[in-house]
């Protein structure tokens, strides 16, 4: 009896605390929602992210309605330049005087893993975009630090596993020298293992280097099925287009690219990048609501998003959308709905953001389009296959994340 | 052995673009002694003249004109040339009496606002040139390797550019009198020499130079508003060890460094982008003047 009575009052308390929120007392700490873009607006990673960032949130407030509770959402962004330091000063700026309440973007790992610990101090939620270390939600996880669109588990992954079960066994790496080129070759080069592929090769080549040929030419004499290019951005771009001047895709090896987006493939031109495979959470035109967005937002910015672009918009939205299911902008309550909630939009299917800050979603693995199969500027990409979450993403007994296990 | 020819051969590929860059570096060092920081940003231009020049002229202005990859080499290092004359007779003009490190910021300065310019319109990632000529597009079977024709008509091309620039400074009236008006201004102009303009005209040409570089890398490389600042600071490198100053230093240790640089990658493939400044250390330390430079 005494018991049941007990059970009575507990889910009277939580009724209660859930229609608090419905009441005329929802509101925002500071009168209004501030979301902040930080991203790099002026260097390398500027087409992938960087100003089509800033649209991308703008038009998610906007088709929000322009405000949350009654009150205006508005948007500030800021270009970190890449340095860890002065994206962390900012974030400070943020949070300290100008109220920010959530930060997002954040393509460069080591902005994102100091925006992100500085995020925790203040008790502010982070939901990044761009970055791909998997440290993020692993031994630097926080409560308030979310993972949104991919990390270096989810891209190789998919376009190793793939490549192997397609023939691809032996594989020979060039590698970006610096820390993310090596995580992403050790990667990489686990799951081609663990398939029983084989790793004959490797070669180190410094970050921005112009001119790749040297090290193909070394991939090629290695006789290895499969190229794979753990670097990203120009060098991904310069390695492939200086592939197919030594013919050597023709010849019958292929190239697989381990961080590839959209942008790079327009930039290189189908010519020379047909044929590639690589991961991407988002195609522009796989989808009648994708496509429908992606052509508003070329409208605006002059290009179809990237999966970052993509990304940033459906964080902003899910973001919007937990603050106005729970009536206010404190971190853990809208935090902890953000993890309750089922994500789905033009970017996510049944996504859902984990303990460890990871939002788990699937990946697809696509092939770049012959120019005759092409139907227009931005017609790029072929879907090859889906990659289902729990494949893409570290499972979460895994995890080495504090707040797991 | 078949790779390392092969590793030779793209060696000197790169290394024909440090020597045509470092030559119009060392022509004007020598012949006006400015560093002139801005060279890569000219060498970017000449790569962007190329590129709208051939695919974006009508979008932007409405001209119905397309340049091609071989009217492309005359016009870009024309204009890039023009802008030289700009630079040195508005500017740098200026700072002949100060100290060599005036120059050198100054062209910097240019050099970042270039940059600047063009990363603003076209995005960092670089941007394909889709000029290439039909004619050079195929491989040639060399036995030990296929190498791109275009590759091997950039080395030819610029081996002979950077062999005729040497001959006509070092053996025609034409390069004596250069030289002369270097050596003594005061007395080539009392002969009735205009030296200011031979001076304006010799710093055209080491933009035009770069310019000319410009287009011969737009096929191979992406072309990137990066791509000069990427460059530069090995070029820099090679004409130190060449010997500031020394045409024919340039050329050589252009061509040697990127032959080494090619080993490298074989060999040890991190040391690849330090290798030259390795060098470098090493020859200002026992030959400070540089491989083929005078002590002054």
């Amino acid at each position: 009896m005494f018991k049941l009575w007990k059970q009575g009052l507990a889910s009277a308390i939580a009724i209660t605390t859930l229609a608090m929120p419905l009441t005329a007392t929802a509101e925002l700490t500071d009168g209004k929602l501030k979301i902040g873009v930080l991203s790099d607006m002026s260097g390398v990673y500027k087409a992938l992210e960087g100003p089509g960032a800033v649209i991308a949130a703008e038009m998610a407030v906007e088709d929000f309605g322009g405000s949350v509770l009654d009150q205006p959402v508005e948007i500030i962004s800021a270009d970190h330049q890449n340095k860890p330091d002065i994206g962390a000063s900012t974030a400070r700026e943020w949070i300290d005087a100008k109220e920010v309440d959530m930060i997002t973007a954040l393509d460069n790992s080591s902005v994102a893993l100091s925006v992100q610990g500085l995020a925790n101090d203040k008790k502010i939620i982070t939901m990044n975009t761009g970055a791909g270390t998997t440290a993020l939600t692993e031994e630097q996880c926080t409560p308030y630090g979310i993972h949104y669109v991919y990390d270096t588990h989810a891209l190789p992954v998919g376009t190793a596993t793939a490549m192997v079960k397609n023939g691809g066994e032996s594989w020979f790496f060039i590698t970006a020298d610096y820390a993310f080129g090596h995580s992403l070759r050790d990667n990489t080069g686990a799951v081609v293992e663990s398939l029983g592929g084989e790793v004959v090769g490797n070669v180190n080549a410094p970050l921005s280097t112009n001119d790749f040929s040297s090290y193909l030419l070394q991939a090629q004499s290695s006789g290895a099925d499969v190229i794979g290019l753990a670097n990203a951005g120009q060098d991904t771009v310069n390695a492939i287009k200086q592939a197919n001047q030594f013919r050597i895709v023709q010849s019958g090896q292929k190239l697989a690219g381990m961080l590839v987006f959209i942008t790079d493939v327009h930039s290189m031109g189908l010519d020379i990048a047909q044929g590639l495979q690589f991961t991407t959470a988002f195609v522009w035109n796989q989808n009648d609501e994708a496509r429908a967005w992606s052509e508003r937002f070329f409208e605006r910015h002059g290009a179809m998003p990237t999966m970052v672009h993509a990304g940033v918009y459906s964080a902003v939205t899910n973001y919007l959308k937990a603050v106005e299911e729970t009536g206010t902008d404190d971190s853990d309550t809208v935090r902890a709905k953000l993890g309750e909630m089922t994500l789905n939009d033009m970017f996510v299917k049944n996504g859902s953001i984990m303990a460890n800050g990871s939002m788990l979603h699937d990946m697809y693995l696509v092939e770049v389009k012959k120019p005759e199969e092409s139907e227009s500027e931005w017609d790029l990409l072929r879907v090859v296959s889906k990659i289902p979450a729990e494949q893409a993403y570290i499972p979460l007994s895994e995890s080495k994340c504090s707040l797991v296990n | 052995m078949q790779v390392i020819m092969a590793q030779a051969l793209l060696g000197l590929n790169v290394g024909v673009f440090y020597a045509m860059l470092s030559l119009g570096l060392a022509v004007i060092f020598g012949l006006l002694n400015i560093i002139n920081f801005a060279h890569g940003a000219m060498y970017m231009l000449g790569a962007f003249i190329a590129l709208i020049g051939y695919s974006l002229l009508e979008q932007w202005f409405g001209i119905s004109l397309q340049i091609g990859f071989w009217a492309s080499l005359l016009v870009a290092p024309v204009i890039v040339g023009i802008l030289g004359v700009l630079i040195e007779r508005l500017m740098l003009k200026r700072l002949y009496e100060l100290d060599h490190i005036y120059g050198l910021l100054l062209t910097f300065g240019i050099t970042l606002i270039l940059q600047g310019l063009f990363a603003n319109y076209f995005n960092v990632s670089g941007t394909p040139y889709p000029g290439q000529p039909e004619a050079l597009s195929g491989v040639v079977n060399l036995g030990f390797m296929y190498f791109p024709t275009y590759r091997l008509f950039a080395i030819v091309f610029s081996l002979v550019v950077c062999f005729a620039t040497w001959w006509a400074i070092e053996h025609t009236k034409l390069g004596s009198r250069l030289r002369a008006g270097v050596e003594n201004p005061d007395l080539t102009q009392a002969f009735g020499l205009n030296v200011p303009l031979m001076v304006t005209l010799t710093f055209a040409f080491g933009a035009g130079l770069a310019g000319l570089a410009g287009v011969l890398a737009a096929p191979i490389y992406s072309v990137s508003p990066l791509m000069g600042a990427d460059l530069i600071i090995v070029v820099f490198a090679v004409v130190v060890i060449g010997g500031m100053g020394s045409i024919m230093g340039a050329i050589l240790s252009g061509l040697a460094l990127g032959l080494v640089e090619g080993l490298t990658k074989v060999f040890y493939p991190p040391a690849a982008s330090t290798v030259i400044f390795f060098l470098m250390v090493l020859v200002l330390l026992f030959r400070p003047a540089g491989l083929f430079g005078k002590e002054k």
